[in-house]
């Protein structure tokens, strides 16, 4: 028999499984666990969002769509970008509707990066950029965002790691796992590092509308940034919307038709369903999804006191809907202590080396979970810190 | 702390006790991220004041198996001077068995939820105390067939957690 792995394209092989993978196949052979590893809210779609959807179907929109996405949803988009952010996107050309933030992510990267470019990458992060960015034929270069500053990463560090060979630098705030937010001082200082050294910036958002103490800040909005940010963003936090995969991405038209031309050959548009839902959402989806919120800032509240009264230093994340508690009073590894949390307590929470090396020593638990599974999971976590601690 | 500040801490004490009375005032503090003393004030405050009238379960009698009849009831009324329709609904609120008053706008003045053993019982109820109570012009009564969602709780089982145990 054939070893089909020699087949395989080393830029593949060589990119390593993923942390959250293996946890996942061990947290997923066992019944009864209470998950705060999840990565995606726990309420369902609103339903005047989903009603929006089968009302699509029934009048049977089942087409493809233009390549960009649907142009009223573009101009939605494009509507909400600029009263929100007072940034301006003409929805003929500067706006592209993808398949999830994940998408954008991959044209993105694509469209900019050279073989052997550098990228930066504050860590810890989502789990797609490191491979994202490998994939793109570039080199990630990360840099060690500090627990002592909250995970919040500086100018003067992204300055520090700059080289010749740097392209661009990937943002991501609010912070999947931290919960970490910049605040428009610590953005426009970036923005100036940006600036002095030519970068590009590729801007997540998707966790802008789950901020919890002032207002989430646009990159692109700052003096100068627009052009030079490809800004993507998408349903799936905000409202509910992780499995219907629609997402966007803006930016200067030059980028925009360029991440169009990859698009519409490996993808050809975003499901026209999700679209549909998607336009709903904009048009009237605030209500709930404020609601949602607020009941994700009680939830943190409450996770984040209990965290520092069982004595797993905590601090307060700004946003996004993780918190990322130091369990090295424990002894433990990040895994290590994973591990053992599931298999004594069937609690599930996400290594925090999985991020990125930055993160050893923490774990990223979420709290979209409900307040009742919330309640007990923070019991068992101070049951089973209590024994390891009294172990050591 | 301003008047806005224990307004929008009541509400929120409210909101969450709505959705869940049996949260201790230690639980409602975490959330909010107050002290359990100033949770614990401004609930004794509130039950003083009535606007916390009562903590009850909602119950889902149709899986259980007690028999349990409900009816809504139109009843048309001559409103009393001074008095307007306050004294014939007080009257008619009196009886335990009737759940829920409240006074309409439209076509009839009085929506009267009743609950009782079967249809017999609710029958009996409107012939001999309701219709026949003096300044009611008339009545029409509904059965419930089956309750779908009351009080903003889905009766049937609801909507379970489809996601997978571990994401990104
Ligand atoms: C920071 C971040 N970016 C992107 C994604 C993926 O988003 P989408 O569902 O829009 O592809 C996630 C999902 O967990 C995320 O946390």
């Amino acid at each position: 028999m054939s070893d089909w792995h020699n087949y395989l394209n080393d830029t593949v092989k060589n990119i390593p499984p993923s942390g959250i993978r293996r946890f996942f196949s061990l947290a997923a052979e066992m019944e009864g666990v209470i998950s705060l590893g999840v990565g995606e809210p726990d309420f369902v779609t609103p339903w005047h969002i989903r009603e929006a959807c089968v009302y699509s179907l029934e009048k049977g929109h089942t087409t493809y769509t233009a390549n960009q996405g649907l142009l009223a949803l573009r101009k939605a988009v494009g509507k909400h970008l600029s009263q929100t952010y007072q940034v301006d996107y003409n929805p003929q050309d500067q706006l592209l509707i993808t398949v999830g933030v994940s998408e954008g992510l991959d044209l993105a990267l694509r469209v900019i990066v050279q073989p052997g470019d550098e990228v930066l990458i504050p860590e810890p992060c989502y789990v797609s950029y490191v491979p994202g960015v490998i994939l793109a034929g570039g080199v990630p270069v990360s840099i060690s965002a500090k627990p002592e500053d909250h995970f919040e990463v500086t100018a003067a560090m992204i300055e520090q790691a700059v080289t010749p060979r740097t392209k661009a630098l990937l943002l991501s705030y609010p912070n999947n796992p931290t919960g970490a937010v910049l605040s428009k001082q610590q953005l426009s200082a970036i923005a100036a590092v940006v600036k002095r050294h030519d970068l590009i910036v590729i801007s997540d958002e998707i966790y802008d509308h789950l901020t919890y103490r002032g207002k989430h800040t646009c990159f692109a909005s700052l003096p100068g940034m627009q052009e030079r940010t490809i800004l993507l963003n998408g349903f799936s936090k905000a409202y509910a919307m992780t499995g219907w995969r629609v997402g966007y991405a803006a930016s200067n038209a030059e980028f925009i038709e360029a991440m169009n031309k990859i698009h519409q050959y490996t993808m050809l548009c975003a499901p026209v369903t999700a679209q549909m839902a998607a336009i709903e959402a904009l048009k009237s989806g605030r209500q709930e999804m404020l609601k949602m919120i607020e009941q994700y800032d009680r939830r943190r509240r409450m996770v984040v006191r209990a965290f520092n009264e069982i004595g797993l230093p905590c601090f307060e994340p700004g946003g996004a809907f993780y918190v990322f508690p130091d369990i090295r009073p424990t002894g433990l590894s990040s895994v290590a202590f994973a591990e053992e949390l599931i298999k004594e307590t069937k609690v599930a929470v996400v290594p925090g080396n999985a991020f990125g090396s930055s993160g050893e020593g923490f774990v990223r638990c979420s709290y979209a979970a409900s307040l009742a599974s919330l309640t007990e999971a923070m019991k068992r976590i101070a049951d089973f810190t209590a024994r390891k601690i009294k172990r050591l | 702390m301003g008047n806005n500040n224990n307004d929008k801490t009541d509400q929120s004490i409210l909101e969450l006790l709505e959705q869940n009375c049996r949260l201790t005032s230690g639980e409602i503090a975490a959330l909010l991220d107050l002290e359990e003393m100033i949770i614990q004030q401004r609930i004794v405050a509130m039950e003083q004041k009535g606007i916390i009238c009562t903590y009850q379960a909602m119950v889902n009698w149709e899986k259980t198996a007690t028999e349990k009849v409900n009816a809504l009831i139109e009843v048309k009324i001559t409103p009393q001077r001074e008095v307007g329709f306050d004294a014939v609904a007080e009257r008619i609120y009196r009886f335990p068995e009737v759940h829920s008053v409240l006074l309409m706008s439209g076509d009839y003045d009085l929506a009267v939820f009743l609950e009782g053993k079967n249809m017999k019982d609710v029958a009996q109820f409107v012939s001999s105390k309701l219709a026949t109570m003096e300044h009611v012009l008339s009545t029409a009564t509904h059965f419930v067939l089956k309750t779908y969602k009351k009080h903003g709780c889905i009766m049937e089982d609801g909507e379970t957690d489809r996601r997978l145990v571990i994401t990104p």
